[in-house]
C-alpha cells in the first residue's frame, strides 16, 4: 500500500440501507462508543472525588464537589520532573529518528549500491524483534557506557527500534517523488548532499510528519527501557510517574487515577487539535507496522 | 536506479561520478542509521544469543560457559511451558476477538463515511494511552470490592458474577487479554480503514446497484478486498501476542502463582528479580526463536489460503 492512499481519500457516498441494517450498525455504535469512553468517564470522574467518597457513594455518582485536591497532591510532587523528561527524551529522540531514517531513505530510494536490496530488507525485518531479546544485552551495555539512570539512556533504544519502520516509510515516501526534479537539480549542479537537504527533505515532510507521530506516541507511552534503564525519580519519564506514584501512595485510588490523567493529558490535548494528522500518522504507521 | 545511468545528460556532476563514490555517498547517507541499529539492536540480540549459554548472577567477572544446559532446562521447564501456552491463548484470543471487531468498526465507519468523524475520533482514545495508564485504571474497574465492574453486577443482582478478577488464578489471564483488546482493536480498526480507503468506490456501487444487501457486501466485496490486510493484521497479532508484556505486567505481574504468566514477565523476572541472567536470555532468545518461525509460518500458510479463495 501506498503511502498516499492514506491521505487522499474521497468522502465515500452515504448510502442507503434497510432500517434493520441501520439499527443495527447505530447499536454497535453505540455499543462500542460506551465501552471506549466509559473507563474515561470512570477515570475522570474518580479524580475528583476524595478516598473517602469512593466506598461511601456508588461508583457512578457524579463527585459531589469539584475537588482538586489530588490533582494538587500531584502536581507538587515530582510530575513536572517526569513531563520534562518525557519531552526532552522524545524530542531527541525523534530528531535523530527524523534524520538518520530520511538519510538512509535517500540512500535506498535513490543510490545505486551492491546489497541494497539485501540490506533494506534486513532493516525491515528488525521490525519483529521484540525489545526483551534485546533488554538485558541493552541493560549491560547502558550501565558499562556509564548512561544508566540518566534521561540519555533512552535515546539510544527508542531511535534504533523507531528506525526499520521509520526507513521503510521513508523510502517509499522517497521513491514517489518524481525523477524530473532531481534531474533539474542536477543540471543546476547540484550534489547529493544538497540534493537530500533542499529537494528531497521538504518534499518528505508529510512522511516526516507521520513518522514524528508514529513513533512519538509510543516513545511517550514506552515503559519497559524506561523502567529498567533508570531508577531516579528525577531521571525518569511520564509512564513511570504512575508507577512511582503507585508505590509511595498504593491505596490513594483517586490520586493515582489523577496522575493517570495528567500523563494521558498533554498527547490527548495534542490529538484535539490535531486529530486528523494524528489519525492519519497512525493508519500510515500500522499499514507497515 | 541511480541518476548515474539513468540521466540522460552524461556530463553532470553526479553523471560523472564513478561507481566506487556513489557507494561512498550511499555509504555515508547509511552509517548513522546503521551505526545505531548495530548497536542497540543487532548486537543486543547477537549478545543475548551468547549469553544464553552462560551462567550468571549479573555480578562482576563470574559469568560461566555452561553450553546448552540453560536451553535444555528451558524445554523441562514448567513455567516456561505455561508461559508459551498463555501467549500461544493471548494469540488466538487476541485474533478471534480483535480483528472482527476492528474489521467491523471499520466496515461502518468507512460505509457512514464524513458522518463518523466524530466517532473515529473518539474510537481512538485508547490508542493514545500508555500501557501502565490504562493497566492501572483497568485495574481499579476490576476491583473486587469497589471496583465498578463488580458494583455495577450487585447493583444488577448479580452477585453470583462478581469476581475477584485479576485475584483469581482461573481468571486473571482473561481478563487481562479483554483489556488487551480494549487496547488494541483501535489500531486495528484503523489498520482496515487504511486498506478500505484503498478500495475504489465504484466496485461498492455496483454491488449495490445490483442489490447487494451489507452483509453481502462485507462477506463477497470488503473481506476479499482487504485479504491483503487482514494478513498483515494476522501477522501483527501474533508476533505482538508472542512477544507481549505489558498490560501482564502492570496488572497481575504475571500471578497469581504464575497463572498470567507470559514468556516476556518470566523473563523479566528471571533476570531482574532472579538475577539467573543466562536462563533469562534462554526464555527471551527462544521467544525471538518462535516470534520468527511463528511469521514466517503465518506469511506462508496465508499466501496459500490466499491463492484459493
Amino acid at each position: 500500500m501506498a503511502v498516499q492512499t492514506v491521505s487522499a481519500r474521497p468522502a465515500a457516498p452515504r448510502v442507503r440501507s434497510g432500517l434493520g441494517g441501520r439499527l443495527g450498525t447505530v447499536l454497535v455504535a453505540v455499543l462500542w462508543l460506551l465501552v471506549t469512553t466509559l473507563p474515561f468517564v470512570f477515570l475522570v470522574f474518580t479524580t475528583f472525588k476524595s478516598q473517602s467518597d469512593i466506598y461511601s457513594t456508588p461508583i457512578w455518582a457524579l463527585p459531589k464537589t469539584f475537588d482538586l485536591t489530588n490533582y494538587r497532591l500531584v502536581l507538587e510532587g515530582a510530575f513536572f520532573t517526569y513531563l520534562k523528561n518525557s519531552a526532552f527524551v522524545v524530542a531527541l529522540s525523534i530528531a535523530l529518528t527524523l534524520l538518520m531514517s530520511s538519510m538512509a531513505a535517500f540512500a535506498f530510494s535513490r543510490l545505486k549500491f551492491r546489497f541494497s536490496g539485501p540490506l533494506f530488507g534486513l532493516i525491515v525485518a528488525g521490525l519483529i524483534v521484540p525489545v526483551h531479546v534485546t533488554l538485558i544485552p541493552i541493560y549491560l551495555l547502558t550501565r558499562s557506557m556509564g548512561l544508566y539512570d540518566t534521561v540519555f539512556a533512552l535515546i539510544g533504544p527508542y531511535v534504533a527500534f523507531s528506525l526499520p519502520i521509520s526507513i521503510f516509510i521513508l523510502t517509499e515516501f522517497m521513491r514517489q517523488i518524481p525523477r524530473e526534479m532531481e534531474e533539474s537539480a542536477q543540471i543546476d549542479g547540484c550534489g547529493p548532499v544538497r540534493m537530500f537537504t533542499s529537494i528531497f527533505l521538504p518534499l518528505t515532510t508529510p512522511g516526516l510528519a507521520t513518522v514524528a507521530i508514529y513513533n512519538g506516541i509510543s516513545m511517550w507511552n514506552e515503559f519497559i527501557f524506561a523502567y529498567v534503564l533508570t531508577s531516579n525519580p528525577a531521571h525518569r519519564t511520564l509512564p513511570l510517574a504512575i508507577w512511582d506514584f503507585q508505590s509511595e501512595h498504593s491505596a490513594n485510588m483517586p490520586a493515582i487515577l489523577a496522575v493517570v490523567t495528567l500523563t494521558a493529558l498533554p498527547l490527548i490535548v495534542a490529538y484535539v487539535f490535531g486529530q486528523e494528522r494524528i489519525i492519519k500518522g497512525m493508519m500510515a504507521g500500522s499499514v507497515k507496522g | 536506479m541511480s541518476l548515474a545511468t539513468e540521466s540522460p545528460s552524461r556530463r553532470l556532476t553526479l553523471a560523472q561520478q564513478t561507481r566506487r563514490s556513489s557507494a561512498l555517498v550511499a555509504a555515508a547517507f547509511l552509517l548513522p542509521a546503521l551505526l545505531m541499529l548495530a548497536v542497540y539492536l543487532l548486537y543486543p540480540l547477537l549478545a543475548n544469543f551468547r549469553l544464553s549459554f552462560v551462567e550468571w548472577n549479573g555480578l562482576g567477572n563470574t559469568a560461566r560457559y555452561v553450553g546448552l544446559q540453560n536451553w535444555t532446562q528451558l524445554l523441562q521447564d514448567a513455567t516456561f511451558l505455561k508461559s508459551l501456552v498463555n501467549n500461544l491463548t493471548l494469540a488466538a484470543l487476541s485474533i478471534v476477538i480483535q480483528l472482527p471487531i476492528g474489521l467491523v468498526l471499520a466496515f461502518m465507519l468507512d460505509r457512514a463515511g464524513r458522518g463518523s468523524v466524530v466517532l473515529k475520533v473518539l474510537y481512538f482514545l485508547p490508542l493514545l494511552l500508555s500501557s501502565v495508564a490504562i493497566g492501572t485504571v483497568f485495574k481499579n474497574l476490576y476491583d473486587p470490592n469497589f471496583g465498578p465492574l463488580n458494583t455495577l453486577l450487585r447493583a444488577a443482582h448479580l452477585d453470583g458474577l462478581a469476581r475477584d478478577w485479576l485475584g483469581d488464578p482461573g481468571l486473571a489471564l482473561a481478563s487481562v487479554i479483554l483489556v488487551v483488546c480494549w487496547q488494541n482493536i483501535p489500531f486495528y480498526m484503523l489498520l482496515f480503514l487504511a486498506g478500505l480507503s484503498g478500495m475504489p468506490a465504484e466496485l461498492k456501487e455496483a454491488a449495490r446497484l445490483d442489490g447487494a444487501s451489507d452483509g453481502v457486501i462485507f462477506r463477497r466485496i470488503t473481506i476479499p478486498f482487504l485479504q491483503g490486510t487482514i494478513r498483515t493484521a494476522l501477522v501483527l497479532s501474533l508476533i505482538g501476542s508472542l512477544r507481549y508484556f505489558d498490560l501482564v505486567y502492570v496488572m497481575t505481574g504475571g500471578g497469581p502463582s504464575g497463572s498470567s504468566e507470559l514468556m516476556a514477565t518470566y523473563m523479566y523476572r528471571t533476570v531482574f528479580s532472579g538475577f539467573n541472567i543466562g536462563y533469562g536470555a534462554a526464555i527471551s532468545s527462544a521467544m525471538f526463536v518462535l516470534v520468527v518461525i511463528a511469521s514466517g509460518l503465518t506469511l506462508r500458510l496465508t499466501r496459500r489460503f490466499e491463492t484459493e479463495v
